[in-house]
């Protein structure tokens, strides 16, 4: 069902839900209670809008139902506390029934980048965090967040409700982090937002489709905090990588569901026009804002997915961005990307040398992408019996299907040099 | 990630206790997963089995099948009940199930579920 202009019912709640619910907010404060206001104005519309028409103002009408919904709520929890303490002292409560603050801000837009910071609090637990951004600031129902996680509808009501008690309970305030926190703040935004979107990209095939659409949520979201921060380079460099990301997803994997490497996958596949704007926006990004993880990670997709082949790929390019990526921002998952970039201009013997510096860690060291990338370095060096027990050991480590079933299979083209 | 927190038990255990442990290891078990179902951790419910002796072990060989009497494996620790867990981490997982009584009692094993996503490699 479309409206009048083309766009979808659904697609216009998504994007006035945070709209509507910072209006309430501003208004009545109880983020908790507008939230939950919110969802059941947007039941309502999803319900009678295809039926009777979108009405003249949508978004006022959204804020009218939720308001509404919101007062008879405050109404009845007022009445219920005054039951419930009317035996032990009458103390009068103004705390419910705040005076309304004057109608302002037209475009909601402050708001929607302060429900971003809320959801993604650092008081929440990071399951709170998605589950809170997917609902408050994505417009998602509760069963379609449980659906994309592959959870009970309980579960996701538990994880958002506890969030909102945890907001509600930390006096958490409903305005934009101080200027002090605002980059730290900005870094869990993206981080939930990333989240959100890897949760979706690793299970687009097959009977996970829904978890799959995750994927386009977390883009919709992060071209949201884009428009709200056109300047900061990482919100650019998130929205580019997941693009870049995103723009192979059809050539990933086999219509049974089995992973394409990158090396062997069907690049006419891949969708040009996400690899446009991500390449437009990272090149933009590098050149007029300071460094950063998202833009560097952004920049190595975006030359693999420049390469017209596999063969193509300027890996001396893409060595010289993860030694920047591990310089500004360490960690093992960078180190041994680095290792495959180090092994592909240098040769695997120096880039397994680069995975040596990782088996210190005893919990890493048996990571089976650690173990995984071991076994692919081996291969190339000619150590086809190592890199059959490595594989071998990577498959037996790995928690996902998917890429036991690949680790299997590069193990068994190997079988006749196992020891 | 989610894991399956699997509660193996001595098959005599249970009948050994005082009706005082079982009374206590009961009334903690219902808080337990009453606790981690409230933070969104513990999801559906939890599962407790029937004695082994009261199941069958089906296996098919040439098209034919062979049913017997009893648990699959006849191991001194059975099988008594499972529930799912949905976390962080191994190490959140682990520290959920150091909580249930049952550990205290017997042994409970925690072991992740195959994810049907990936990335390719």
């Amino acid at each position: 069902m479309t409206t009048e202009d083309g766009v979808g019912v659904e697609d216009l709640l998504r994007q006035f839900a945070p709209q509507v619910l910072g209006s309430l907010v501003r208004r009545y404060g109880h983020f908790d209670l507008s939230e939950d206001a919110v969802q059941e104005a947007l039941l309502a519309a999803a319900l009678q809008w295809p039926e009777q028409g979108t009405p003249e103002k949508p978004r006022a009408w959204l804020i009218t139902v939720a308001a509404r919904r919101l007062t008879d709520e405050l109404r009845s929890d007022e009445a219920r506390r005054r039951r419930e303490e009317r035996a032990a002292a009458e103390v009068p409560s103004d705390e419910y029934l705040e005076p309304p603050e004057p109608e302002h801000l037209p475009t909601g837009t402050d708001d929607t980048l302060t429900l971003f910071f809320l959801c993604a609090h650092p008081a929440l637990s990071p399951a709170s965090q998605l589950a809170l951004t997917l609902r408050a600031v994505g417009g998602l129902t509760t069963a379609e967040i449980a659906r994309a996680f592959l959870v009970p509808e309980a579960t996701i009501a538990q994880r958002i409700s506890r969030a909102k008690q945890r907001i509600k309970a930390s006096r958490i305030p409903f305005s934009l982090p101080p200027e002090s926190e605002r980059a730290e703040r900005l870094d869990v935004v993206l981080q939930v937002l990333y989240l959100i979107f890897n949760e979706g990209y690793t299970a687009s095939s097959g009977p996970d489709l829904q978890r799959g659409e995750l994927t386009s949520e977390a883009i919709r979201l992060a071209r949201e905090v884009r428009r709200l921060l056109p300047n900061d380079g990482e919100v650019a460099g998130l929205l580019a990588l997941m693009l870049l990301t995103d723009a192979r997803r059809a050539a990933r994997t086999h219509p049974n569901g089995s992973l394409v490497p990158l090396a062997e996958q069907d690049r006419e596949r891949w969708t040009a026009n996400y690899i446009k704007e991500g390449v437009a926006l990272v090149t933009d990004a590098l050149a007029r804002t300071p460094l950063g993880p998202y833009q560097l990670q952004a920049a190595i997709a975006a030359v693999h997915d420049e390469a017209a082949r596999a063969s193509d790929t300027d890996w001396v390019q893409i060595l010289a961005l993860y030694e920047l990526l591990e310089r500004i921002s360490p960690n093992p998952m960078v180190t041994l990307n680095h290792a495959v970039a180090v092994a592909m201009v240098k040769g695997p013997r120096a880039g397994l040398e680069l995975l040596g510096t990782l088996d210190g860690d005893r919990r890493l060291a048996e990571h089976h992408r650690l173990v995984a990338v071991r076994a692919h370095l081996l291969e190339m060096a000619g150590d086809r019996a190592a890199a059959h027990s490595n594989y071998r050991r990577a498959a037996r480590r790995t928690t996902s299907l998917p890429e036991r079933r690949y680790l299997d299979a590069r193990a068994n083209r190997l079988t006749r040099y196992a020891p | 990630m989610k894991y399956v927190a699997l509660i193996y038990s001595n098959h005599g255990a249970f009948e050994a206790m005082s009706q005082a442990e079982r009374d206590e290891l009961m009334s903690e078990a219902g808080g337990y997963l009453k606790e981690f179902t409230d933070s969104g951790e513990l999801i559906g419910e939890g599962f407790a089995l029937a004695d082994p002796s009261t199941g069958r072990t089906v296996r098919v060989r040439d098209g034919l099948p062979a049913v017997t009497d009893g648990p699959f494996a006849e191991a001194k620790e059975q099988l008594a009940g499972f529930y799912l867990l949905d976390t962080e981490s191994l190490e959140r997982a682990t520290q959920i199930v150091t909580r249930d009584p049952a550990a205290r009692f017997w042994a409970v094993e925690v072991r992740p579920i195959m994810d049907t996503a990936g990335t390719e490699m």
